[in-house]
């Protein structure tokens, strides 16, 4: 019982943890930075799971924990850095919305998010339920981060930290999607950034930056 | 029983007023290491303080009472603030006294004086150096108060003896809370020591200095004590952290007799080598932020603060 409790609480730091990453995203300039804690984010995303895997006993958790580890820690951010290193981008810093502002913003997400958990948490059984506000958290500061960037990768990284949010959302309410799902999504994202990798040298050789506001206008002139 | 808490309240004092520069010194060793530089000894903060205890003091003409008496009021709140603090044990009287929020007014007159003075004179960088330090000020003291509620939340109590008692008594995994408050923590311990995302400790002839600007009109004795205040400070701060977050070893009441105090000291040395060269560490790898972004810096801290409080609201862990 004791030793349960002890997981249940080492989860609920390690979401605490996801959640820090989310603010220090929302708030860092520098793509590399970016990049550096969204691996940080997967690699949390991965000890919970297989925390949560040890306690449920279930085994297809581990598998997904490994994807998890491969894919977010290892494989993407391996494939940004050297997109942005021949993007020549890795020093690029953006102009945000006021910091202070944004991160007000998403405080109230937070709160939000929290409130929106509650019924669901009363309702689950899972040892990772009061984690799920967590989750949502993540996955709207996410969404945050997306609206007010307007460099092409930076918009990636934070779709990229949206899915670990969902992830994590689906491990604390279900104990985690079925493994084909869990697959399939892998299998997408890794695609997804390819394609986008591509649409990045498509994006800069046509306005020779990587701001998107560049494409808020249909026609030039 | 009652005489020996005072004892070891004494002893606690004498211990944070001796070895405040010896911190100092290492955490500029540290740095000077990081840096690739000979590191200067740890005793030369010391040396410091004795050259210029030894010289004879330059008042300017136009120096008030106010001026003469700053240095000693520094070096009397802090001595004070060391004397709340539990860095060795919590069975101290004088801890009663005052909470940590009266901990928090106290290192606010401090501040206080310390801008008046730097304008009595009347200088330019004087002045320059007041305002910024207020500004810094006024956006770091809700951030720690901020932070001391978060720990004040976890174990009901305003006291900062009591709030380790508690810690010791419930021995539990770290809150989530904590780590929010950890890191806001350390943002404000940063800022409010003129460390370097803020202020560079060890520039005098800059002008985006801070502390050093306020004292620049400070010589010998009154020097040494200002000096001599501010490494008290960082020491108080280092000490107010352990209690919140690193309790442990710290001699708790009711553990009587020599062995928990030599515990408890050998405890504090080795979390002050650690804290120390961590601090070296952070300062070493970050830049000094433009002044304009320092609220920005700060507002973050704030907000892991105020996060921190809602993480422990809403997870009720």
């Amino acid at each position: 019982m004791h030793h349960s409790e002890l997981i249940a609480q080492l989860l609920k730091v390690l979401a605490a943890g996801l959640l820090l990453i989310s603010f220090a995203m929302l708030a860092s300039r520098r793509t590399q930075q970016l990049i550096t804690l969204f691996a940080w984010q997967g690699a949390m995303l991965f000890v919970s799971t297989c925390l949560v895997a040890y306690s449920s006993g279930l085994t297809e958790m581990y598998y997904s924990a490994g994807l998890t580890l491969l894919l977010k820690v290892i494989a993407l951010p391996w494939i940004l850095h050297r997109l942005i290193h021949r993007l020549g981008a890795q020093w690029d810093s953006e102009q945000l919305v006021n910091v202070p502002t944004t991160m007000m913003a998403g405080l109230a997400l937070v709160i939000f998010a929290f409130g929106l958990a509650q019924p669901i948490t009363s309702m689950a059984t899972t040892i990772t339920r009061h984690t799920l506000g967590i989750a949502l958290a993540v996955i709207l500061l996410a969404f945050l981060m997306m609206i007010t960037r307007r460099k092409a990768v930076t918009q990636v990284i934070g779709f990229l930290a949206m899915e670990n949010g969902l992830f994590f959302a689906a491990t604390s309410a279900t104990y985690g999607m079925p493994m084909v799902i869990e697959l399939g999504i892998a299998l997408d994202l890794l695609v997804g950034v390819f394609i986008l990798g591509i649409f990045f040298f498509q994006i800069r050789e046509q306005f020779d930056s990587l701001d998107l506001s560049n494409l808020e206008s249909l026609k030039e002139d | 029983m009652r005489a020996i808490s005072y004892v070891r309240q004494f002893l606690e004092v004498v211990l944070a007023i001796a070895i405040a520069p010896l911190f100092t010194g290492w955490i500029a060793q540290c740095r000077a290491w990081l840096q690739n530089r000979s590191a200067p000894s740890l005793l030369q903060p010391y040396r410091m303080l004795r050259k210029l205890f030894f010289k004879d003091v330059a008042l300017a003409q136009n120096a008030s009472a106010l001026f003469r008496a700053t240095p000693y009021v520094l070096f009397g709140t802090m001595v004070l603030a060391a004397a709340i603090i539990p860095s060795l044990v919590t069975d101290l009287p004088l801890a009663r006294v005052a909470d940590s929020i009266a901990l928090v007014g106290l290192f606010a007159t401090a501040r206080v004086f310390l801008s008046l003075a730097a304008m009595d004179i009347g200088t330019a960088f004087g002045t320059l150096g007041a305002r910024r330090e207020m500004m810094i000020g006024f956006l770091a003291e809700p951030a720690l108060l901020m932070v001391l509620f978060n720990a004040f939340m976890l174990f009901g109590s305003t006291s900062l003896p009591s709030l380790v008692d508690g810690y010791r008594a419930h021995q539990s995994v770290v809150d989530p809370s904590v780590i929010f408050a950890a890191v806001a923590f350390v943002m404000v311990l940063l800022a409010e020591n003129a460390r370097i995302p803020i202020d560079n400790p060890s520039t005098h002839l800059e002008l985006t200095m801070i502390h050093e600007a306020m004292l620049l009109e400070y010589s010998a004795r009154h020097l040494a004590l200002v000096e001599w205040a501010s490494s008290l400070k960082l020491f108080n701060y280092a000490c107010i952290g352990f209690a919140l977050f690193l309790p442990w070893g710290i001699a708790t009441h009711g553990a009587d007799g020599g062995w928990p105090l030599l515990v408890a000291i050998a405890a504090l040395l080795g979390k002050l080598v650690i804290a120390g060269a961590a601090l070296a560490l952070i300062e070493s790898l970050s830049a000094k932020l433009r002044i304009f972004r320092a609220p920005e810096y700060l507002a973050m801290a704030f907000l892991l603060a105020v996060l921190g409080l809602l993480v422990h609201l809403l997870l009720g862990a």
